[in-house]
């Protein structure tokens, strides 16, 4: 499988194809998992431990679900490669990030340029997320 | 009046720049319109029946004097030198060209606005109250912690691609002068029995082509966990909120199907989860905000007394003035519905005098309803003569707030490009009607509501009288309905029969205002009335 | 008769296909796209000539083509409620 375009991290991709949440059961040993919008992100909790790698897929940018998934993965404590794949554009580069994703796989492949400018859009942000920026709110009472 | 420090400028001077990319990309072809539509939607532009159409916000419904000028001056350089207020505390502009937005987003950052969020599937513009910091009956000033609110809402990362748009509204007193149940987070501030100030949450209200009240499912959330609780409510919609249609994507539908009970456990869940993560700024974050909200420095000796021996001064004195929490002062509400005019509309020139007259009799501030007025909210009594002169003069002195002829109306199919009938024409002859301001007197209070389509942008839900435009077969038809109400005792309308034209349907709110002058007992509204008798006599009235 | 509109994509004004590559302001000026209209539109927007462009079913009337629907005939024209808005026009939208 191709390798993502963008890739954040200092390891290299998880070069296994991910294999589909519904056929990721207890007794499954794979390293990678793919996860589709409807899809609970919470039933992977328990097998955190044993994934290099967890595809968060984007069948149509509009929906937002992959959003929640990926922070509640982080949340949880999930390290390893966390990939944004699908319909993954150059405007929802940056709230991804945000999210936790740190690997993205957009089905038609995006502008270098646009998409590094994408990634530095916020020099600030408001919210605590799991990308461990420094909120506005806590610079303001540091 | 809150102000921007260099973390509030900086967000919005990089959104500016950020969207000045995307139309340029966009006008290159480099984005499809499919693509681009979301972006443009979350800064606030549409492509309208007309031309693009941009949603200013109007954050929790205050404005300073210069603010209010740069909304004149936007519409004098960039549109037909005109705006028009709407339900949700945002002003439009109606012939905006694509290549001027981003210019013209630069100059509202200039005076600490945007249009940010004021379209899209994700959180809106927080409305309020627009008596806050003035209102006798407030237990608090709401404004705050709708800031807090709007911070923590803009560019949220993981809610910014909802099923659906998001609106939340905050309140701080009993009276509702917000709508506030019939928003998707109704939030009203309260104390607990510590004597704590603490938010009160009612989720899945909202209009549309399926209206509903929202039910409370939490009596107190405290100030340091507002966050927290608020992100709980939007995960657990953003995940499991319905994708599949988008007439049922709102949260009120989940709220609704899951039952608020199930809702409410799965948001404890979540916010107990939440609470772990430590996301909600601390208290003092919300004292730094509140700081802005300062009362401004009233004259403590001003007289209370009035000369209202001119009797058009005081009938605008009687209608359009509420009791303020500081005495010699009142609120002074400037309607934007004259007889003949177009609910919500202000030219740039009305716009300018009303920033004028902020600064010369209210403290440099200004409110916009969600009824689509201007509020001037800090007027000292002994003002209010000059003002109502200097209003009187221009245009902007009708004495008719929450009057028959103080109606909300949407924009309709002479501007919205999603409307089935229009909605100006008929508020224009229902005005023209009961044009006699003692004869609206005497109806008393009487909220009407024109929506020209089912999504309700009009309020037709809410109206103690409301009307729908439907089409029927190529003809605009409108549809009367009965007993709705978007204030503290919030209620839903009910269709009273088959609809009517455009002419018809004057007729039949005379019809029906007619049926409850003759019927009101002592001190009823005609609201009250309804639900006293029912809706079977005013059927029989109408369709008899 | 079916004509083709749309909106200019830079300043967002209602066009009408008058034929060929051309635009115009005016409704008086659209042209019958007959059978042709679902290939004209996708052509011109692919041209970004136009920006969301759609078929407007029409009748011939005294004063030139006339969308059937209400909604394109205020498009047309402007707002019915601001003459002074109205697009070089007396036709009445709402018809009798």
């Amino acid at each position: 499988m191709a390798n993502p375009q963008f890739y954040l991290r200092e390891d290299t991709p998880c070069s296994d194809a991910p294999i589909a949440f519904a056929d990721f059961g207890d007794a499954s040993n794979a390293i990678a998992v793919r996860i589709e919008p409807g899809d609970d992100a919470r039933s992977l909790l328990p097998h955190l431990g044993q994934l290099a790698m967890i595809d968060i897929s984007f069948p149509a940018f509009g929906d937002g679900r992959g959003y929640s998934s990926a922070r509640i993965l982080r949340e949880a404590g999930y390290e390893g490669e966390l990939r944004a794949s699908g319909d993954v554009l150059i405007d929802q580069l940056s709230n991804m990030r945000r999210c936790g994703f740190d690997s993205f796989a957009p089905s038609t492949p995006l502008d270098e340029n646009a998409a590094k400018t994408a990634f530095a859009t916020w020099d600030d942000v408001y919210q605590k997320t799991v990308d461990a920026r420094t909120p506005i709110w806590a610079k303001r009472h540091g | 009046m809150y102000q921007y420090d260099q973390y509030d400028q900086a967000m919005v001077d990089a959104r500016v720049a950020e969207f000045r990319d995307q139309c340029e990309r966009r006008l290159k072809g480099e984005l499809s319109e499919d693509q681009f539509k979301p972006l443009r939607l979350m800064n606030g532009l549409y492509l309208q029946l007309h031309a693009y159409m941009l949603r200013v916000a109007i954050p929790y419904g205050t404005l300073s004097a210069k603010q209010m000028r740069m909304l004149g001056h936007i519409g004098r350089k960039y549109d037909r030198d005109y705006g028009h207020f709407t339900t949700r505390q945002n002003i439009q502009y109606n012939w905006i060209k694509l290549e001027d937005a981003p210019d013209i987003l630069a100059d509202l950052a200039t005076v600490e606005m945007h249009a940010i969020q004021t379209s899209g599937n994700c959180i809106r513009n927080i409305s309020s109250d627009q008596f806050a910091g003035a209102a006798a009956d407030e237990i608090a000033d709401p404004r705050p912690w709708a800031e807090l609110l709007r911070q923590w809402s803009s560019f949220h990362p993981e809610f910014s691609y909802l099923p659906r748009k998001f609106k939340i509204a905050v309140i701080a007193s009993e009276e509702d002068r917000a709508a506030m149940r019939l928003h998707d987070i109704g939030i009203q501030l309260v104390h607990n029995d510590a004597g704590e100030l603490g938010a009160k949450f009612y989720v899945g209200g909202g209009m549309g082509r399926t209206p509903m009240i929202a039910p409370e499912i939490r009596d107190f959330v405290p100030a340091d966990e507002l966050i927290h609780y608020a992100e709980a409510c939007l995960r657990v919609y953003n995940r499991y909120g319905r994708r599949d249609n988008k007439y049922k994507a709102r949260i009120k539908i989940l709220v609704h199907e899951l039952g608020k009970d199930e809702y409410t456990r799965q948001v404890e869940e979540e916010f107990a989860h939440m609470k772990t993560l430590g996301l909600n700024p601390p208290v003092a974050e919300l004292e730094r905000i509140s700081t802005y909200f300062a009362d401004p420095d009233f004259d403590q000796n001003a007289p209370d007394d009035l000369d209202m021996s001119d009797p058009d001064f005081r009938i605008w004195v009687e209608q359009n003035t509420h009791a303020h929490k500081q005495s010699g002062y009142a609120i002074a509400t400037i309607s934007l519905k004259p007889t003949g005019g177009i609910p919500g509309d202000a030219s740039s020139d009305q716009i300018d005098l009303m920033a004028d007259l902020a600064e010369q009799y209210s403290f440099d501030e200004l409110r916009v309803t969600h009824s689509q007025n201007i509020v001037l909210p800090h007027v000292k009594k002994a003002d209010l003569y000059a003002l109502w002169q200097k209003l009187d003069a221009a245009g902007l002195a009708p004495a008719n707030l929450d009057l028959v002829s103080d109606m909300i109306a949407c924009p309709g199919l002479d501007y919205c490009s999603l409307a089935n009938a229009r909605s100006i024409p008929l508020a224009q002859k229902i005005s023209e009607r009961f044009a006699d301001v003692k004869r609206q007197q005497d109806l008393g209070e009487l909220k009407l509501k024109i929506s020209g389509c089912i999504n309700a942008c009009g309020h037709h839900h809410a109206g103690h009288i409301g009307i729908l435009g439907v089409d029927k077969k190529g003809f605009e038809n409108y549809q009367l309905s009965l007993g709705g109400s978007g204030a503290e005792d919030t209620s839903l309308a009910k269709i009273t029969g088959p609809g009517f034209d455009e002419d018809g349907i004057v007729d039949a709110v005379e019809t029906v205002t007619n049926l409850y002058l003759k019927t009101r007992e002592d001190g009823e509204r005609f609201i009250d009335t309804y639900r006293r008798i029912g809706m079977a006599p005013f059927k029989e009235a109408l369709y008899g | 008769m079916k004509i083709v509109t749309g909106n200019d994509l830079k300043t967002g004004d209602v066009i009408w296909w008058s034929g060929g590559e051309t635009w115009s302001r005016h409704l008086g000026d659209a042209i019958d796209a007959g059978d042709e209209a679902e290939a004209v539109a996708a052509r011109e927007e692919a041209a970004m000539r136009v920006n969301v462009p759609y078929i407007v079913p029409c009748e011939q009337s005294d004063q030139g083509p006339m969308p059937l629907h209400i909604k394109d005939r205020v498009r047309a024209f402007g707002p019915t409620v601001r003459a002074d808005l109205a697009i070089n026009t007396n036709i009445p939208i709402v018809k009798g």
